[in-house]
């Protein structure tokens, strides 16, 4: 599965924020990921680099516990992802219950396990939305990058979902070795008769940095794809939404990861576990609770791991005295940390941040070394260490 | 698929299949939830969005909202609401 984040829209007279920004939010949206099971072996997969097994999967009953409870503490939206979400039985279950109790409901899926008549079932269970991951236009490439051969299936699910009238959106992944077919990808979203596409750039988490030397695009691909953008939005206004995320290592301030840490959003893990970002998990010194064992409203409210990061106090300088802190949130703690083994180093995509020079030198040799294989993501029997 | 328009009074706007418009308990407010984003409306803008139903048109809810608003004049609220509806079609959180 690819990242998720979600924009928040006021109308004019609510711009204003409240007074005692340190307090506790209202959270938007919760990722579920059911399962870290998937057909594909994308290399720059968002999952952790340690995936649960089936059999560490939790079940139908706590799902839906743990959707109930989202909705009591103001979640409005219920993302249902892996993995590949549609490998697990249930789905058609957890989205009618996430749907009859209010829940906005998303599926993000592959789209290569899927057939119409379960399409259908999900149209009738009151899913909202779906959105379908494509590797790149040409078939070939993108067959390799996934590390499987679905290209076909995955335009033969997108015209499926379109035909039972669900809403689409196409998640395109774009990196140094498919951006040269970014026009074509937007052609190939508003065939499919998409609403939304997203060009998400990889973000070098995880399996991606693993990866980093294979994706990082260079600074003239990415200023082209920028363009292209910028046209595609003006001829394509009110016929296909274009959401663009640009690689963070080309950018001068860091982006705002999650919208702030425990501010808006919260992942569940296929095992149950609650993180406050879904590569929380690579910050190995944090313990996470499980909802099988507390309360969702207990966990967003004390977790540990939820109070680490959240609101500012927690910040060194130069963030500290920064009139962005409360912009930025500090960026991501979990690049901070891979990049500089440091859990509150500012964010090293910041141009003030003393670590700024772990960046540099993958920069400084984009697109002059010869493209490396993939590493593909792939499920390791974990040792199970108590 | 939406066209990009500009309303009018004419018009009978209706929210798209991806787009929910509910009342939120904990929030206190109306919102719109769409594919990855949430649209939080102010009080005004919640009441008008309630009437936008696929059957009443423009005109229909601004002379409604007159006769629930005695005193405003119309064309003040027209304005509003013309003000109000058009960023919302222009993102795609309303259709005809």
């Amino acid at each position: 599965m690819t990242e998720t984040k979600i924009e928040i829209e006021k109308s004019e007279t609510q711009k204003s924020f409240s007074a005692n920004k340190e307090k506790l939010q209202i959270p938007y949206a919760v990722l579920c990921e059911l399962t870290h099971r998937c057909p594909l072996s994308c290399p720059y997969c968002s999952n952790p680099v340690e995936l649960e097994m089936k059999s560490n999967e939790i079940d139908t009953q706590t799902w839906k516990k743990a959707l109930s409870e989202a909705v009591k503490i103001g979640i409005l939206q219920a993302h249902f992802s892996g993995g590949e979400p549609t490998s697990r039985k249930d789905l058609e279950e957890l989205v009618q219950h996430a749907s009859s109790i209010g829940l906005y409901t998303n599926l993000i899926t592959s789209g290569v396990l899927i057939n119409e008549e379960r399409l259908k079932k999900l149209y009738d269970a009151g899913l909202d939305h779906v959105q379908v991951s494509f590797q790149d236009t040409d078939p070939e490439n993108s067959n390799r990058i996934a590390g499987y051969k679905g290209h076909e299936k995955k335009l033969h699910t997108a015209k499926l979902i379109r035909k039972v009238g669900l809403p689409l959106t196409v998640n395109a992944v774009m990196h140094r070795q498919n951006l040269h077919n970014l026009e074509s990808m937007i052609d190939m979203a508003v065939e499919l008769d998409a609403e939304r596409l997203e060009v998400a750039q990889v973000q070098y988490y995880g399996w991606a940095l693993k990866n980093q030397t294979a994706f990082l695009p260079t600074r003239e691909q990415l200023d082209n794809a920028t363009e292209i953008v910028e046209t595609a939005r003006i001829r394509l206004k009110g016929i296909l939404a274009i959401d663009y995320v640009v690689p963070d290592y080309y950018a001068r301030r860091p982006k705002s990861c999650m919208g702030g840490w425990g501010r808006q959003f919260l992942n569940i893990t296929p095992a149950g576990k609650v993180l406050p970002c879904h590569a929380a998990e690579s910050l190995n010194f944090l313990n996470f609770d499980n909802i099988k064992d507390r309360s969702l409203s207990w966990i967003w409210e004390h977790s540990e791991a939820f109070n680490k990061f959240r609101g500012t106090s927690w910040m060194p300088e130069p963030c500290q005295s920064c009139d962005r802190k409360e912009i930025d949130w500090g960026g991501c703690r979990c690049q901070a940390f891979a990049l500089t083994g440091n859990q509150n180093a500012t964010d090293p995509t910041c141009e003030l941040s003393p670590y700024r020079h772990v960046l540099d030198e993958p920069l400084a040799n984009v697109g002059k070394e010869e493209i490396p294989d993939f590493i593909y993501r792939k499920i390791k029997v974990k040792r199970n260490i108590k | 698929m939406t066209t990009l328009l500009t309303l009018s009074e004419e018009h009978t706007p209706k929210l798209p299949r991806h787009a929910k418009l509910r009342y939120d308990e904990a929030r206190k407010k109306w919102i719109i939830n769409a594919p990855e984003r949430v649209f939080e409306l102010d009080d005004i803008a919640g009441k008008v969005m309630q009437l936008v139903n696929g059957e009443s048109s423009i005109k229909e809810i601004i002379d409604g909202l007159v006769k629930k608003f005695e005193g405003a004049p119309r064309e003040v609220i027209a304005k509003d609401v013309l003000a109000m509806l058009q960023p919302l079609a222009e993102k795609g959180f309303i259709i005809l």
